[in-house]
């Protein structure tokens, strides 16, 4: 991996201009890597990238507003710092952005539904595949097969915004046609299946609102209208009525904004769909106003504003 | 006038104070018949209407919903309307995706003086609604086991 080794270097010059930098480590097993904030040169060889670097790290930087940070950021994740740069959540000169060129990222969800990963002695990556060692012995499988969802049709494996590059730039890989696959699907039933559907995958919902503070773009996690007693949008029942309300909710007030990160559907901890709701609405977005989030700094946010006439939008004749 | 033998339905209206609202008063006072289903929520504007109201009043059981403002270009409050326009476009082209009926919610606008229109968009929606029958609530379609 010659991309480590150039963000062990680039990490190094800017260690000391910034408070601290955001990358990845290995976990509590051989499968899992979680999120490391370096501080000192001992940190800089805990970083790991490989496929198990799944988290979105621009989640922490909207609270670290006001503070010089450097972040690792893979495409998919520069997509969101543009859309916090875009609503002036985050300023563009207090983050060092180190972008790294990202093949794809595992799914856990799709190993875990493959195999025992319960006592995971060692991961590795090679030409494609993934092998996993276990005392049973060892698995061994393409990596497409274990991936994320998003990567199968990612369009942007390079940050669109980065000080340091890690890695070749890589052009899109991944059929485009494929990125609404999941919502066309969906589509195709009939609404009293669509309801069916949503009721057998929604109804697992614990409300544990993982999804929300996962969320980069869910940024007033502390004022949330979920949590709000005045107006009471939800109540403390925990019939389905209240957990569609939720996930409504949340892509409604991500309408326009979600850049499709994924990190959603990854911290739900009952592996619900539900990155296929707020995927609905980037399509109905894409469809209105031409537009895709995190994409140009410069852009505003499609329900941030208006047009007098709007030829996309055709009103019903009475 | 309203549906099936007198059987109401709920539909739940939000209508803007200084069009819609006045619009429904002066097909009120010209004495245009009208069903009755329509339950009126006064808004100061349709660009106050939060999409999640409108998903409220489904899951509080609304069988229907119809937003109303005033005219683009009309607005009271100069550009309400506008944004209420892109969102509202987006939530009911979004609403059928999560399992309610197309048709079930719509947006339109009616000004002050058009009491006819308010009479002809509030009976056609209704009859609209009666045609699609009571709402489908979660916990009542095939995949759940009946827990609301």
């Amino acid at each position: 991996m010659e991309a480590i080794g150039k963000l062990r270097e680039d990490i190094q010059k800017e260690l000391e201009d910034v408070e601290f930098i955001i990358g990845w480590e290995q976990g509590f097993d051989a499968l899992h890597a979680t999120p490391l904030f370096i501080r000192s040169q001992e940190d800089i060889d805990r970083l790991i990238w490989n496929p198990l670097c799944v988290h979105n790290l621009a989640s922490y930087l909207p609270q670290l507003k006001g503070r010089k940070v450097g972040v690792l950021l893979k495409g998919c994740d520069s997509r969101s710092v543009i859309q916090l740069l875009q609503e002036g959540l985050i300023q563009r000169e207090e983050i060092v952005i180190f972008g790294i060129s990202c093949p794809g990222v595992v799914d856990l969800s799709k190993i875990r539904a493959r195999m025992n990963v319960s006592q995971v002695k060692r991961v590795s990556f090679a030409e494609g595949n993934v092998t996993i060692e276990t005392p049973q012995g060892r698995e061994e499988f393409p990596l497409d097969e274990v991936l994320a969802t998003k990567c199968l049709s990612c369009q942007y494996p390079t940050p669109l915004i980065y000080d340091h590059l890690a890695g070749e730039a890589l052009s899109p890989q991944r059929p485009a046609d494929l990125l609404y696959k999941e919502v066309e699907e969906i589509e195709k039933l009939d609404v009293k299946e669509r309801l069916a559907h949503w009721e057998r995958e929604l109804n697992r919902c614990i409300r544990c609102y993982a999804c929300r503070n996962a969320c980069p773009l869910c940024v007033c996690q502390d004022y949330c209208a979920a949590d709000s007693r005045n107006p009471h949008w939800l109540s403390q029942r925990a019939g389905i009525g209240e957990k569609v309300m939720w996930h409504i909710m949340h892509a409604l007030h991500v309408a326009g904004r979600c850049t499709d990160c994924g990190e959603c559907e990854r911290a739900c901890p009952m592996d619900i769909p539900i990155q296929r709701i707020r995927k609905k609405i980037n399509k109905e977005i894409k469809a209105l106003f031409d537009y895709e989030a995190g994409v140009n700094t410069e852009d505003t946010p499609p329900l941030y504003t208006f047009q007098m006439e709007e030829s996309t939008i055709r009103e019903k004749d009475w | 006038m309203s549906g099936v033998e007198g059987k109401e339905l709920r539909v739940v209206g939000f209508l803007c104070n200084w069009c819609s609202y006045g619009g429904a008063d002066t097909a009120g006072v010209s004495r245009f018949k009208q069903p009755t289903d329509l339950r009126i929520i006064r808004v100061p504007c349709s660009g106050r209407v939060d999409p999640l109201l409108v998903v409220k009043a489904f899951m509080s059981g609304a069988d229907g919903v119809l937003v109303s403002g005033c005219h683009p270009r009309d607005c009271h409050y100069a550009e309400g309307n506008f944004y209420a326009r892109r969102r509202l476009e987006v939530l009911k082209r979004f609403l059928p995706f999560m399992g309610v009926e197309p048709g079930r919610f719509e947006y339109t606008w009616v000004s002050a003086s058009e009491g006819a229109r308010w009479q002809k968009v509030v009976t056609n929606f209704t009859e609209q609604i009666h045609n699609l029958g009571p709402l489908h609530h979660f916990g009542e379609g095939d995949g759940s086991g009946g827990d609301r």
